[in-house]
């Protein structure tokens, strides 16, 4: 009997060795950890329980019979993050370079297949060479088994993918349709094609860092919604986001104890809009302000800056943020700022989290490179997020709400649940200047009579009471006081039922 | 006594006079430009009037304006603060023109002592020691000789024409004076066309000492002791004391009486201050007078309990001086350090921008200690580019020297400014630099002892160990919260362990604790302990901790690995990690930082103006790079070495973050 329990032991301690020292002395000389060493620190310590330790592959091409190490190359299991269920598969690049065979594949399915019956989050750590060539068509069934999974989980339970190594050709398009994407910098890349390939067809020389590493990915693609110093710092990172995230669509956004009070007065805030409205202040202050202990956690912060998406907590519940950042371009809506908040919305909208948006834009961003590269049904993007929208909305206006871009920004109109404007709004079809020289063409030429006009104008429009008068405008706060006012509008909404008609899906222009 | 006065300044010391105007029951006006209308001294006073743009010589410093915002106010007398009008007697003038009283000295006064010359002339015939030294026309290098040897060794041999260290000798013996002689003479022909010399005293190991005297108009005057004012950079002051940690009773003493007998024969009344250098053997010489209120006078206040201001309008108001010069008691000690909105980390560059969070430590008036923050600012106000950029000054006073400090280590760390660079970390190093420690420093203390600027603190290893524990254990307050957060798996929840790593400073600190009611007891691997105790909650950004009975405070940002801890002088990450994730991190590679020197990087954010180079060219050091502007200011960034542009980031028109790199070299 003894015997056979050490069978177990022996067979366990050479999983857990993976590909052999050797390659794990490999692996960490890269500055990369292991597939398990990952999993201890993303997980709470000793939660881990693991499936499939000893499954291996079946291949018996190109010599492959001879060697079919225990794991096949993916560690899968589950285990919890601050006491809360999580799934999580991890490649061993230690292990045939964390390839995926067809088994590799069905490692993954299966913790899958459990996430979406259990209700939990499933976090994938990638770094695999891609395809196990040796399987041929197999190898490529098994990715698209994991393609539709994620399809069916995208909305249903939040799905992570943590890329800490290569991830190229279709093994891509798995972290491509989870909800986010973290990178490590300078050891992991991403692309659909690699150097080689670019270089063969279209001449360009390029490196795989350039191509599709970590500061391409923030910053120029907009693929990855945040990139790390190593492996520890992005696992970390993990788990803060998991403690926003809620287990699945079935239940609401966790709460977490907090040392805050909503109550809590910001004078400072009284003092942010510049009594120059041509110039610009940073948005993140009022974020941070606004926020359970200052805590912020921005989602793709390096890409389209005029506008900003991450997690707060309001009396230790989680809420999305959504706002302009006059810091940039003056804060405009262009393509790319509709894109990042839209997708940002679905998912908060997906998952119940509440939404509180910052208003400060002038408008969409003009110019040819913005119309031919199709503002128009990007920009609808946005609007048609917020639109769809039934979780609780709250929107301040703390300075400029113009044009289209007022509706755009969750506004009244797109069944807005508190919409709060500070005094200092200005809430019109346009900028006092541009409306005058529209509205009185024929005075052009006589600058003092323009000049007139235009602070008629202001005087009309360059403040939140018109909108007011009309109840677009729910009401005008300080902004001293804005934590409270948000907080207990978001308190009022915990029970806001609201659906849209049944349908199939809607049609989003994508 | 005056019904209403106005303050001819801005900054903490329009919001300083204030004060004390208020608690004698006088009303105030206060006078603002144009970038001053949010200000926290118009808010304070009782009336506020506007005075011009922003730019000081359109505004502060326009007599007229002045005048016209007294004749609107109607107020009987002004205080002109330090700089701006302070010492211009054709205000002085003006204002006794207009029948208003001036809140400073008499015009001749001021007149005598903003000569350099009419004022060394004048305190050498009141018997104040002055440097002594020949400003006549010296004929050749045996004169010079002589008079070298007259004077006593070790003498300066200076251009007349001088500055920057030009034409500039120090000789210690007759062969150096003869030889110093001749190059100073060619070096000043060269570089001035004027190769006239003259030949005074060298001060060796010099110390910056000024004496606070109070005089009325009725001919009393008493001196109130002295101000150590050596902690300088580059002839700015940046931390002061009193008293001296060097003087002793029987120079003091000698000082002060000459200081009076120099305000006396000039006929002084108010407050006013007599600068003297003071060598390594006590010996002093008079520098100069400064016929006003002085930046630094709170400590003098705070070691003799009187109020220099209060005097300064009762004297102007006819008053006698309520005290005599056997009632000036000195008592404890006290220090100021001088808060400025300046980058430490980048050669002390002056740093504008929203104060997007200003909490000076409280305020304490207690038996054994005081704290005393004089500002002129608020969380949410703005550091503009206009005006002096010392936004706060902040005294802690003690019984004792050592107590002082302490209290100023303690205030510094609790002192919480954020949106702006400013010099607090700098401030904190030399409060716990070993020389300052021990009264140990000349007026070339910063220039010695920082010679390659300021980059943070590297703390001591029993410092650092405090760090630890308390890290340690606040950690683990953060970890605790975490794991109640709802949704748990119920039985299954995760338990915080009492094993950590806390690494900081590339050391590394096993330990563990065991937290009970009052606090927790941290230890390390050595077998010491600490016994830390914090009402510390997740989110607070400040850390008031007691660690073995003394106390800690650390300014706390929370990272995913830990904390970004700020205290004494020191900014770094201090990661906390459970041992198997110290494992694990240790195996992270040490990631370079990357060479800065091929790069230009946008110091500030701001907007490019100018390219002047173009991608290929050869620059030279010191060639202008590009302009960019910031807050309306615009910086020419040079070339810091001969180099290759071998690409160009950034256009006129792009605005920049700061560290955005502009421009790459080969």
């Amino acid at each position: 009997m003894k015997d056979i329990l050490q069978e177990l032991d022996a067979r366990r301690a050479a999983a857990r060795l993976g590909g052999g020292q050797k390659r794990i002395d490999a692996q960490h000389a890269k500055g990369k950890l292991t597939a398990r060493e990952r999993i201890d620190l993303l997980l709470d310590e000793g939660s881990f329980e693991e499936f499939d330790t000893f499954v291996a592959h079946r291949c018996t091409d190109f010599g492959m019979e001879d060697s079919r190490p225990h794991g096949d190359g993916v560690v899968t299991g589950w285990g919890t993050v601050n006491g809360r269920m999580v799934y999580v598969f991890s490649q061993d690049f230690t292990v045939f370079g964390g390839s995926l065979s067809e088994t590799h594949a069905q490692k993954i399915c299966k913790i899958m297949d459990m996430a979406m019956q259990n209700g939990a989050p499933v976090i994938g750590i990638n770094d695999s060479g891609g395809a196990r060539i040796q399987e041929g068509v197999a190898s490529l069934a098994g990715y698209a088994e994991v393609f539709q999974r994620n399809i069916m989980a995208s909305g249903v339970i939040p799905q992570i993918s943590v890329i800490m190594g290569p991830c190229a050709g279709g093994a891509v398009y798995s972290p491509a349709m989870t909800d986010f994407i973290f990178m490590v910098k300078d050891s992991s890349y991403m692309f659909v094609t690699g150097p080689d390939v670019v270089k063969t067809v279209t001449n360009e020389q390029v490196t795989a860092e350039e191509l599709g590493g970590a500061t391409t990915h923030t910053r120029k693609s907009s693929v990855a919604d945040a990139a790390f110093e190593n492996d520890v710092e992005t696992l970390a990172e993990v788990r803060r986001l998991v403690d926003f995230l809620p287990l699945s669509n079935r239940e609401r956004a966790p709460v977490r104890p907090f040392f805050d009070d909503p109550g809590r007065i910001e004078e400072s805030l009284d003092t942010l809009i510049p009594d120059n409205p041509n110039q610009p202040y940073d948005m993140k202050e009022l974020i941070v302000k606004t926020a359970d202990e200052g805590d912020f956690y921005e989602l793709q912060a390096e890409f389209a800056k005029n506008i900003i998406t991450g997690f707060i907590r309001l009396e230790g519940q989680t809420v999305g943020v959504v706002a302009n950042q006059p810091m940039v371009l003056a804060g405009c809506l262009d393509i790319d700022s509709s894109r990042k908040a839209a997708r940002f919305v679905r998912f908060c909208d997906a998952f119940e989290i509440p939404i509180l948006t910052f208003v400060d834009v002038p408008g969409f961003l003009p110019g040819t490179s913005q119309e031919f590269g199709g503002v128009i049904k990007h920009g609808a993007k946005l609007l048609f997020a917020f639109g769809e929208a039934t979780v609780p909305k709250v929107t301040v206006i703390t300075r400029k709400a113009y044009g289209g871009a007022y509706d755009v920004m969750s506004s009244k109109h797109l069944r807005g649940d508190f919409n709060y404007a500070w005094p200092t709004a200005q809430i019109a079809v346009m900028g006092a200047k541009g409306a005058t020289e529209i509205l009185y063409r024929a005075e052009l030429d006589d600058a003092e009579k323009i000049a007139g006009r235009t602070r008629e104008y202001e005087a009309r429009f360059a403040n939140p009471f018109v909108a007011a008068e009309r109840g677009f405008i729910d009401e005008v706060i300080m902004p001293h006081s804005t934590r409270r006012r948000v907080a207990r509008a978001f308190a009022s909404l915990r029970g806001k039922k609201q659906s849209n008609p049944w349908k199939k899906h809607d049609n989003i222009p994508l | 006594m005056f019904e209403k006065i106005l303050i001819a300044n801005r900054g903490e010391i329009a919001c300083r006079v204030i004060k004390t105007a208020r608690r004698m029951g006088i009303a105030t006006v206060a006078v603002y430009s144009d970038a001053d209308r949010n200000a926290l001294h118009v808010s304070m006073a009782d009336e506020a009037v506007h005075i011009g743009p922003a730019p000081a010589s359109e505004s502060y410093i326009v007599i007229d304006r002045i005048l016209e915002a007294i004749r609107a106010t109607g107020a009987q007398a002004v205080h002109p603060g330090y700089g701006f009008l302070s010492e211009n007697p054709k205000f002085a003038q003006a204002l006794e023109a207009a029948g208003v009283a001036f809140i400073g000295p008499p015009k001749g006064a001021i007149e005598a002592m903003g000569d350099k010359i009419t004022s060394k002339k004048l305190a050498q015939e009141a018997g104040v020691s002055t440097v002594p030294g020949y400003m006549g026309l010296i004929a050749d290098a045996d004169e010079a000789v002589k008079i070298s040897g007259e004077i006593g060794y070790p003498v300066m041999l200076k251009a007349s024409a001088g500055g920057g260290g030009k034409g500039m000798r120090i000789a210690w013996n007759d062969d150096e004076a003869r030889e110093g002689f001749q190059s100073s003479k060619n070096e000043a022909a060269s570089s001035f066309g004027d190769d006239r010399i003259f030949i005074e005293k060298f001060v060796t190991q010099p110390r910056h000492i000024e004496i606070q005297v109070l005089c009325d108009a009725h001919g009393n005057g008493i001196y109130l002791g002295e101000r150590e004012c050596s902690i300088q950079r580059r002839n700015q002051k940046v931390i002061e004391e009193a008293p001296s940690p060097f003087l002793d009773a029987e120079t003091r003493k000698r000082m002060g009486e000459q200081a009076v007998a120099l305000a006396h024969a000039v006929g002084y009344a108010s407050a006013g201050t007599v600068e003297f250098i003071v060598d390594g053997a006590r010996n002093f010489y008079f520098l100069e007078m400064n016929t006003r209120l002085q930046v630094e006078h709170p400590v003098t206040e705070l070691i003799t309990g009187i109020d220099l201001v209060e005097q300064m309008i009762r004297v102007a108001a006819g008053e006698r001086l309520p005290i005599a010069q056997d009632d000036v008691k000195l008592k404890g000690w006290a220090m100021e350090s001088r808060l400025y909105a300046e980058d430490p980390y980048r050669g002390f560059l002056p740093s504008i921008g929203r104060l997007s969070r200003y909490r000076p430590p409280q305020e304490v008036a207690a038996a054994d200690h005081a704290v005393r923050n004089d500002t002129g600012v608020f969380e949410g106000g703005e550091i503009s580019m206009y005006y002096d950029p010392m936004i706060a000054k902040l005294c802690t006073w003690a019984p004792t020297r050592e107590e002082a400090i302490e209290g100023m280590r303690v205030a510094l760390d609790s002192f919480e400014v954020e949106g702006i660079g400013h010099n607090l970390p700098f401030l904190s190093a030399v409060m716990d630099h070993p020389k300052f420690v021990a009264g140990d420093i000349t007026t070339a203390f910063i220039a010695e002892e920082y010679p390659d600027g300021f980059d943070g603190v590297r703390l001591p290893g029993d410092a650092l160990r405090r760090v630890a524990a308390a890290v340690a254990a606040m950690h683990r307050v953060a970890e605790i919260r975490r794991a109640r957060i709802s949704g748990r798996m119920g039985n299954h929840e995760r338990k915080v362990g009492s094993d950590w790593v806390v690494v900081a400073q590339g050391e590394s600190f096993a330990l563990s604790i065991a937290a009970d009611r009052d606090g927790a007891t941290v230890t390390f691997a050595d077998g010491t302990t600490h016994r830390v105790a914090s009402a510390w909650t997740p989110g607070d950004s400040l850390a008031r901790l007691d660690i073995d009975g003394t106390t800690l405070v650390l300014k706390v940002e929370s990272r995913a690995t830990g904390f970004r801890i700020r205290t004494r002088g020191a900014d770094m990450n201090v990661a906390v990690y459970s041992p198997r994730h110290a494992e694990l991190a240790a195996l992270m590679p040490e990631k370079q930082a990357p060479d800065t020197t091929k790069f230009l990087l946008c110091p500030m954010p701001g907007l490019i103006v100018k390219v002047d180079v173009a991608e290929g060219e050869e620059v030279q050091e010191g060639q202008a790079l590009c302009t960019v502007e910031a807050m309306k200011m615009e910086n020419i960034l040079r070339a810091e070495r001969k180099a290759v542009v071998s690409r160009i980031n950034a256009g006129p028109g792009d605005s920049l973050a700061v560290d955005d790199i502009i421009m790459e070299f080969e």
